[in-house]
């Protein structure tokens, strides 16, 4: 490939010098000379743009001669006035595409893998704590992102987590973004939209640990995560409001063990989660994210049980634009209603957490968090619980972070704790949405 | 049976139609850019025939915006996304596309256009790349926009991807497009002739996202205040950095808008320096208003300090 663009080049050069020289020759005026000079640079900066083009979408290269004889009888009769070195893109690549036919795995093949990357947890713990105990030292995960674009439609994408005890599809799932009329779908198994926390990978969580009602209500780490569909759209709004719902239909398996919040019998148990977000920009450094949350599914005692949970989530971010990386806060608060029918009578359990981190420069955050929350199955049992984090980045790839953490459990039984943990990413792991 | 091939027909148009997207005749082009200098660009050849709008501030860190849900209803709207590319928005842009809604502007669509594949790139690493470099760019220095010479080329590209989505105004495109050329080669002959006293000059950079600028205006870029792109300064590089500056007696030092002044200051009051604020971007500041005054502003920052420091 490298061989033909270099032709391709070399024969461009040779071309336009040997022009050059028999119509210049006997003006050898050097402004024209000059001008000559500069569109054959042009020339070349464009061929190399095309070819760093190629490179880069060699992937979507692939299906296009079934549409590129299409758009090369038609050129457009802007492009084909001007000079050669204009050409747009798409009929140059299926151009560049064809000859090259080199066999066995190529360089460029490489192009089509998708973008990998690894994500390293490791936590220790220190403190006793007896109703909720954890282990010292532990490689807590390792998370593998596959990230790709698939075909012009649709992008796909993959989460597999390696705890201490095995491997979990976290999420695995391709997202058609090219539908009408604005929508779109993901199928395949992903974190349900009900609220924030629930959406969060381990490594993006401002806190070492997920917040009490999360693990007494919402499934803890594994959180309501399950096989299915999903569907978004942005719904109209005033100016500047941003307005969006989320509908999604699963499977009705969530959460296990102790924690388990959805469970299907049979397959009519599936279960559903609506979300509905509004966001508005306060100032161009301030915001505000609201929303509401529904999850309706059925739990372990059978199809007759139901469990529904209902959330409110509030978000406020702060982050003055000329000193976007060394300043900013975000202060969130969430709160959960549990019904859950059960034997003898149907329990219902409230909890929250309200949080808030500071970015005190390039590097370093501190955070505190305040926990309560009923337990689901018993909920006139309240836990209740504070955190303080610090957070040092020694660059975007990698953090350390200490928490103290204090949990008062129903129990009476009050445990103190220290929290450590080192997160590190490798490769390119696709930006979380906001 | 007829009836049926009747209801697929209906099905087919209907479906082609829905799925086709073309641009309304009589609409305007609503163009998104990441950045506010390809805004400025695309405005210059779009005129009044297009709606331009940017996502990031001239006074912000391209590399680390956020992506707000508020950008979402932006890219809905748009009928071209244009992008700086070469993996600096990768932190931010993907999601905000994906999330869009939006199939033009999906990546391969016909309204997403790359500005990187027009331009003259350098630093494109030719060996091995790894993140001990820190945040390197293994597909070249994104901060291109910064010579002249490539803001034509990205205006000639962006007028005629203008001209291909809107046949009818293509002529209106190219005009304007050739204006732009001209008032850009006048410009560039006074840019070129006040800075031409100054050839071979030594700075320092903070990040470096002033090699494009050096090449074309012959400014010899001799360090960084960043160990490594993307990494905060540290007090042994700093030191190294002191030592080289009153080595070569390099006595300027620019700084992009975004980052903190306290390293730097520190650093020119060590070594007699000093520190200007250069604009990266359009916008950076309140009179920068468009691709030319963007130049204006920086080569007469560039000149004052030059002659202070000479």
């Amino acid at each position: 490939m490298k061989h033909f663009i270099f032709a391709v080049v070399l024969a461009t050069l040779i071309s336009t010098t040997m022009w050059g020289q028999q119509s210049t020759a006997p003006a050898a005026d050097t402004a024209a000379l000059e001008q000559k000079f500069r569109d054959m640079e042009d020339r070349i900066i464009a061929l190399e743009g095309q070819v760093r083009a190629l490179k880069a979408t060699a992937a979507q290269a692939q299906p296009a001669p079934v549409t590129s004889p299409e758009t090369a009888t038609e050129p457009s009769p802007l492009v084909s006035g001007t000079a050669p070195a204009e050409t747009s893109a798409t009929s140059s690549s299926s151009a560049f595409a064809r000859p090259i036919n080199l066999g066995g795995a190529s360089n460029a093949g490489k192009a089509l893998n998708p973008d990998i990357s690894v994500i390293g947890d490791f936590i220790g713990v220190a403190g006793h704590n007896s109703i909720s105990p954890s282990p010292a030292l532990e490689m807590h995960e390792s998370e593998i992102g596959l990230q790709a674009i698939i075909d012009p439609y649709a992008r796909g994408d993959f989460f597999l987590s390696f705890g201490e005890k095995g491997v979990n599809v976290e999420e695995g799932f391709i997202t058609f973004t090219a539908l009408p009329a604005g929508f779109t779908a993901r199928v395949g198994k992903m974190r349900s939209a009900f609220g924030k926390v629930n959406m969060m990978h381990n490594h993006v969580l401002p806190f070492v640990d997920r917040p009490l009602v999360s693990n007494s209500l919402t499934g803890g780490e594994d959180g309501i995560d399950d096989a299915g569909f999903s569907l978004e759209h942005i719904l109209p709004a005033p100016k500047g409001i941003f307005f969006d719902v989320t509908a999604q239909l699963f499977r009705g398996d969530s959460g296990g063990g102790d924690q388990l919040v959805f469970q299907s019998h049979r397959k009519s148990d599936v279960s559903t989660v609506e979300h509905l977000r509004a966001y508005k920009d306060l100032t161009e450094s301030t915001n505000l994210d609201i929303g509401l949350s529904y999850a309706r599914g059925h739990n372990e005692l059978g199809s007759a049980f139901l469990t529904q949970l209902y959330g409110v989530d509030a978000t406020v971010h702060w982050k003055p634009l000329r000193r976007a990386i060394y300043h900013s806060f975000v202060g969130r608060g969430e709160f959960i209603w549990s019904q859950r029918q059960q034997l003898p009578v149907e329990q219902r359990a409230f909890g929250f957490y309200t949080s808030g981190e500071y970015q005190l420069g390039r590097r370093w955050f501190v955070g505190g968090r305040y926990d309560l929350s009923d337990r689901s199955r018993f909920a006139n049992q309240t836990d209740k619980g504070g955190s303080a984090i610090l957070t040092y980045w020694p660059s975007e790839f990698s953090q350390i972070r200490t928490q103290y953490r204090y949990t008062k459990y129903a129990e009476n039984i009050g445990a103190h704790e220290v929290l450590f943990q080192v997160l590190f990413s490798l490769g390119a792991h696709g930006a979380h949405p906001f | 049976m007829q009836n049926l091939n009747g209801i697929r027909a209906l099905v087919a148009v209907t479906l082609g139609m829905a799925l086709s997207a073309t641009p309304a005749a009589a609409k305007k082009l609503n163009v998104v850019t990441s950045t506010s200098d390809l805004a400025a660009l695309t405005m210059e050849v779009g005129g009044d025939r297009i709606n331009v709008d940017s996502i990031a501030k001239g006074y912000q860190d391209p590399h680390f915006v956020e992506a707000k849900p508020s950008f979402l209803l932006k890219l809905k709207q748009a009928d071209v996304l244009l992008v700086v590319g070469l993996e600096l928005e990768i932190g931010w842009l993907p999601p905000l596309i994906t999330q869009s809604g939006n199939p033009k502007v999906q990546v391969g669509g016909q309204g997403y256009l790359d500005a990187s594949q027009f331009a003259e790139i350098l630093e494109i690493p030719s060996g091995p790349v790894s993140r001990a470099m820190g945040d390197v760019h293994p597909l070249g220095n994104p901060h291109y926009w910064l010579d002249p010479a490539n803001g034509r080329r990205i205006a000639r590209g962006v007028a005629n991807k203008l001209g291909e989505l809107d046949p009818n105004d293509a002529p209106y495109f190219q005009d304007r497009f050739k204006d732009f050329d001209r008032r850009l080669s006048d410009a560039e002959k006074k840019w070129d002739a006040e800075m031409s006293p100054y050839r071979g000059r030594k700075v320092v950079t903070y990040h470096n996202s002033a090699t494009n600028f050096a090449k074309h205006f012959g400014l010899n870029v001799m360090g960084y205040v960043e160990p490594r792109p993307g990494i905060p300064p540290t007090p042994g590089h700093t030191i190294e950095l002191m030592g080289l500056m009153k080595r070569d007696k390099i006595k300027v030092i620019l700084v992009e808008p975004y980052f903190d002044l306290k390293t730097p200051d520190s650093i020119a009051r060590e070594t007699g320096s000093k520190v200007i604020v250069f604009l990266p971007s359009v916008g950076g500041e309140k009179e920068v208003t468009d691709y030319f005054k963007l130049f204006d502003y920086d080569i007469a920052l560039l000149m004052k300090a030059f002659q202070e420091t000479n």
